[in-house]
């Protein structure tokens, strides 16, 4: 009990000075472009209606959404394939490392040609960035799987799907968490990006609105909601991490106890 | 039932030529409990890996009941060497124990009963729920031989299974292995670098030379079938059958080396 409130307070803490500190500083502010905290959080209620919450938040999440799991469904599927097969990935390394350099805020206006400015552009967009480290670390998690294990599968006769889903995927789920967990802030920030070219909604699309519309706290509180995403976000990543990879962090804290 | 014909392996790769097994021919009846040794580096793994199906000889053949062995054969079950990468970490034991068994068709209540009775057989009935990698050394290795017997294997091939644990649980898991033979009928073939355990193991051993590897001496162990560790050891024809064993393969490595 005493130490879960202790924790509790180191959580807390870092962020609360953060915010008195944002609070005390932009008090007497009167520069129009760094409004007040105080003034900021007024505005939230005002912008942040339910309205608002189910015409521009609600369809951004569903992209990212939309996207990211396109990207984790592709990434993982072709990635075991490269990752299982030594020619496959002889031919397809190359390419990988070109693709991947690509930063992915360029292919939105090559994406757009293609799929146009709708929802389509968007989640081609999110899934196109997120897919690679996904993609990437499946591969080498794939390839990671111990030899010893893939002979005493192969020795029970255990082959085709049952292996993929008892050996592979699950000998690899670490790595492919890695590269779902670094997906996630690429589809923010894709998700973000891609409404701000070319959108009628969406937090992207917002944003850039109160911007042009000098309607600076407005502004501000957009992007708190979209901090509050990210956030939330990633606490809901970690909460399914924990569940799926249990063993995983069990496995690695006994190894430390007894190297 | 075992036929091992002018078995050979020659390692081939990057330029290298390793001739690990030159020539093994042997059989083993059906029922029996056979001890390979030989010296660390002659080949025990590659010709066990051949028995099981797992490496494919460059020479000879491997008869299971008149038939060739070619891949892992069904009625086949194999304990590594390495027992704490043979189990699979992201599952519970029971389910490690479980897994050969869903390739079988098998109802579920009978899969049920074969892992309940494997668990028991080695004394970790209590371990179901567990991860191995919660589970000491010895405890692993039992976990594995419980997954290999609830195979229901005609023959089960073991690679210096006790290699890894201390002296009182190595004790342990001999006496556990004569025990399962003795209750099961099983036909067991059983590699160890270790003399004493070798003789007191088999009801037949087989000394292998140095590599190039070559069978050098096949005799009987004519000590009663009831043994423990107390008096076996300390019987006069233990210590004499050791002491010869241990000849053998003192001259097969001076042979090597004088070659
Ligand atoms: N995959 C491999 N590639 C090349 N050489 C190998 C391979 N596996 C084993 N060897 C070599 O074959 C010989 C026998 O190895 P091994 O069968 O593991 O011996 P043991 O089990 O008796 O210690 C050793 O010299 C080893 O270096
Ligand atoms: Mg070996």
């Amino acid at each position: 009990m005493r130490r879960a409130l202790l924790r509790l307070v180191f959580t807390v803490a870092l962020p609360a000075l953060l915010v008195t500190v944002w609070w005390v500083a932009s008090a007497g502010s009167t520069d129009v472009y760094w409004p007040p905290l105080r003034t900021i959080l007024e505005a939230f209620p005002d912008v942040w209606t339910a309205e608002r919450l189910r015409g521009d938040v609600l369809p951004s999440v569903l992209r990212l959404a939309g996207g990211y799991a396109l990207a984790a469904v592709v990434g993982v599927a072709l990635g075991t394939v490269i990752g299982s097969y030594r020619r496959v990935r002889a031919v397809c390394e190359p390419v990988l490392e070109f693709l991947r350099a690509v930063p992915p805020p360029v292919l939105v206006p090559v994406i757009m040609l293609f799929a146009g400015i709708g929802d389509t552009m968007k989640v081609t967009v999110i899934a196109v960035g997120c897919v690679w480290p996904v993609l990437l670390n499946t591969v080498e998690g794939v390839r990671a799987v111990d030899p010893v294990m893939a002979e005493t599968a192969r020795s029970y006769g255990i082959t085709g799907v049952a292996r993929l889903r008892n050996l592979v995927l699950r000998s690899a789920s670490p790595q492919i968490f890695a590269g779902l967990r670094q997906a996630l802030s690429i589809g923010i920030i894709l998700m973000v990006i891609s409404e701000m070219f070319a959108a009628s909604n969406g937090l992207g699309f917002t944003i850039v609105q109160f911007q042009r519309g000098f309607a600076i706290p407005d502004m501000w509180t957009g992007i708190l909601v979209l901090g509050l995403l990210g956030f939330l976000l990633s606490v809901v990543f970690q909460w399914v991490e924990r569940r799926v990879l249990g063993w995983y962090h069990g496995l690695r804290a006994s190894a430390r106890r007894s190297p | 039932m075992l036929d091992v014909r002018g078995l050979k392996k020659v390692y081939e790769g990057s330029g290298r030529r390793v001739e690990a097994v030159r020539d093994l021919t042997f059989t083993v009846d059906a029922g029996e409990l056979v001890c390979l040794v030989g010296p660390s580096g002659c080949g025990k793994t590659t010709l066990l890996k051949c028995v099981g199906g797992l490496l494919t000889p460059s020479g000879g053949e491997v008869l299971l009941d008149g038939r060739k062995v070619s891949g892992p054969p069904p009625g086949m079950a194999f304990v590594f060497q390495e027992y704490g990468r043979s189990l699979f970490p992201w599952m519970r034991v029971g389910e490690n124990v479980e897994l050969p068994l869903k390739q079988k068709d098998l109802s579920k209540a009978r899969r049920r009963e074969l892992v309940r009775d494997a668990l028991e057989s080695v004394g970790l009935a209590d371990a179901v729920g567990a991860y191995p990698w919660q589970l000491s050394g010895g405890m692993q290795q039992r976990v594995a031989i419980a997954r290999a017997l609830a195979y229901e294997p005609r023959v089960l091939l073991m690679d210096e299974p006790f290699a890894a644990v201390d002296a009182q649980t190595r004790a342990d898991l001999e006496d556990l292995v004569r025990g399962l033979w003795r209750e099961r009928g099983i036909t067991i073939l059983f590699v160890t670098h270790d003399i004493d355990e070798a003789v007191y193991l088999g009801e037949r051993v087989i000394v292998l030379s140095a590599s190039p590897t070559v069978v050098r001496e096949q005799l009987k162990v004519d000590l009663p079938v009831e043994r423990d560790q107390l008096h076996t050891r300390v019987d006069p024809r233990f210590a004499e059958l050791r002491t010869h064993v241990y000849e053998q393969i003192q001259a097969a490595k001076k042979g090597a080396a004088a070659s």
